[in-house]
């Protein structure tokens, strides 16, 4: 049973608002990459990837790999929005003791599945569970999610070529490709030139779609779900802070908070009503 | 109140101090903004190196730079300094090139990014590689006068510095800092707090506690974690006959590693080594962590009595 775009649209807005509460309260943490994500994340769980949330340790579950971890509002918003955890946990965000910690951590948060941190990690990780996946006979996905910065990593391209070597058809990555890394704009910290094409020639198949357009998020869900015989790669392009107006585009909220005027007029504009 | 400060800021200040020398270069890996050595590249473009976010490429192109003849400077967080272990190792300390690294944002004391970004492990890795200075300096005005004196050094060199701000200590009194050479805060015959980097002002702290209940605690800021002042550690064995050391890492292998391999070949006495202790962090504010890791002022003073304790 499979939601209507509208339904994720509207799942991926409540997401966005709790990100930016999150981060908030917490005066401290990663908007920019969350809201970039979120659309692409929620359509993901909504209708694609195989899991229980009242079994998170579930063995022949789905995976997925926030190899950015630092963008773990977006997924503790829909971890909470699935049910995995509570809408109270998200106010655990970065305090002491708190289930949301920093960076996704699979040893504090049910339905985490990596420990992440430290970029360029994740899709080696994400083969590893992929090669599991295979020596068992399961049909489960490996989804890894790699942001553009990331990819500056070395690490994510012996990733690259040993997924293909082993022909790791169950192992699909969504490259969140907002443009903005830490310091600045990804053209002025590292060119990048063709990334499809960079893609492609390790031999991935790669298809590229707007990352906040439902209907083409569900047609690249579709291409690497349905893709089973080679590693795929989704390249989303997307914009840094989307949905709240002085954040997209804007380098400095890649990792700070709003302060109480910008939060208001977050949430107005992402259509929460405050009391 | 003293001023505060994070030691952060003295690498970015000693980094524009250096730049009329036009052999110095700066190499960032995406965290300029955080290490500060941002101010240097706005100033000098030209001489600053971005490596994207790739810290393993970004030692060998400083290791090649050193090899021509420049002063490279790189930096990024204390834990992906990690990632280039190896590089450091093989690509730096092994040919002896004078590579100077400095991790930023070292230590529990780091805060809400959590264990991810807690390196804990950092100095004692850096200080198993030969050649290798390594530093973890206590304030901004310190960090800013060691950075200054590695660009005379020919060898490599790791500096820790933190991110959060602690009590600044050395307004005006620049000249008492130089390489391998521990500083006297405080004098006190019962026993010696050996401390590191954001510790020493909770050590300072400790003393004070420790001078209320009438037991006099000598302070040292050993800022050099490598190479170890060793007279200033045997001199303190003789005159306190018990030390303790604190250092926002790992009890295995740091400060305290380094105090109690000199002690035990040398002048064995009761040592207390107050650190994290083997654990990782979490995510908590920088006063919260150094709670949860046991390691803030008020145990370095219990440290210094059960050091005391021991001595009879
Ligand atoms: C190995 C490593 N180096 C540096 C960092 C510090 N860091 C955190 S986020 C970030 C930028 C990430 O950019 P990108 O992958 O594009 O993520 P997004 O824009 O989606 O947030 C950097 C450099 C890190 N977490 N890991």
């Amino acid at each position: 049973m499979s939601m209507s775009t509208s339904e994720l649209k509207e799942i991926a807005r409540k997401c966005r608002v709790e990100i930016v509460k999150m981060v908030y309260r917490a005066q401290a943490g990663h908007p920019g990459g969350s809201l970039s994500e979120i659309d692409l994340i929620s359509a993901l769980y909504g209708n694609y990837l195989r899991v229980k949330p009242n079994e998170p340790n579930w063995d022949d579950r789905d995976r997925f790999i926030l190899s950015k971890g630092h963008a773990s509002p977006g997924m503790y918003a829909i971890l909470a929005e699935m049910g995995f955890i509570s809408k109270e946990d998200l106010e655990s965000y970065r305090v002491l003791g708190g289930i949301c910690q920093g960076h996704v951590d699979m040893k504090w948060c049910p339905g985490v599945d990596f420990s992440a941190g430290s970029l360029g990690m994740g899709l080696s990780f994400g083969m590893g569970c992929a090669i599991a996946g295979r020596l068992s006979g399961s049909e489960r996905n490996i989804f890894v999610m790699l942001g553009d910065g990331e990819i500056q990593e070395g690490s994510i391209w012996e990733a690259a070529m040993a997924a293909k070597h082993h022909e790791l058809g169950n192992l699909k990555v969504i490259l969140d490709r907002n443009r903005i890394q830490n310091d600045d704009f990804c053209v002025t910290q590292m060119r990048m030139f063709d990334i499809p094409a960079k893609w492609q020639s390790f031999g991935w198949d790669v298809m590229e779609i707007d990352g906040h357009d439902m209907d083409d998020v569900v047609r690249g869900l579709d291409f690497l779900v349905n893709n089973n015989d080679n590693p795929a790669i989704l390249i989303a392009n997307t914009i840094k802070g989307k949905g709240v107006s002085f954040m997209e585009d804007n380098p400095a909220f890649h990792g700070a908070a709003p302060n109480d005027e910008q939060f208001k007029l977050a949430m107005n504009e992402l259509g929460e009503v405050m009391s | 109140m003293s001023r505060m400060a994070a030691t952060r800021d003295g690498y970015g200040q000693a980094l524009l101090d250096l730049a009329s020398n036009q052999k110095v270069v700066v190499l960032e890996a995406d965290l300029g903004k955080s290490t500060k050595s941002l101010h240097f590249r706005k100033e000098y473009p030209e001489r600053t190196v971005s490596c994207g976010i790739g810290e393993q490429n970004m030692l060998l192109t400083a290791a090649g730079l050193a090899s021509s003849g420049y002063i490279p400077f790189a930096s990024t967080f204390a834990i992906f300094t990690e990632r280039a272990f190896e590089q450091m190792r093989n690509g730096v300390a092994r040919p002896n090139l004078a590579v100077h690294l400095c991790g930023s944002h070292g230590g529990t004391h780091t805060g809400t990014d959590g264990s991810s970004a807690q390196s804990i492990e950092d100095l004692a890795i850096f200080r198993t590689l030969p050649n290798v200075i390594v530093l973890h300096p206590s304030d901004d005005v310190s960090t800013r006068v060691l950075t200054n004196q590695l660009a005379e050094m020919n060898q490599p060199s790791y500096t820790r510095t933190a991110r959060n701000k602690t009590p600044v200590l050395y307004d005006g009194r620049e000249e008492e800092v130089i390489i391998g050479k521990g500083i006297t805060l405080k004098e006190g015959n019962d026993v010696a707090i050996i401390a590191c980097g954001v510790m020493v002002s909770e050590a300072m702290k400790a003393a004070e506690q420790l001078a209320e209940n009438g037991v006099a605690a000598t302070v040292v800021d050993m800022h050099t974690i490598k190479p170890l002042d060793v007279q200033l550690v045997h001199k303190l064995a003789q005159s306190c006959g018990a030390i303790v050391t604190a250092e926002d890492h790992n009890i295995i292998g740091g400060l305290g590693g380094a105090v109690s391999e000199y002690l035990s070949s040398n002048i064995p006495i009761p040592l207390e080594r107050v650190g994290v202790n083997d654990r990782f962090g979490e995510s908590g504010q920088a006063d919260e962590m150094l709670e949860l890791m046991e390691i803030s002022s008020p145990y370095i003073a219990e440290a210094a009595l059960r050091a005391i304790n021991r001595k009879k």
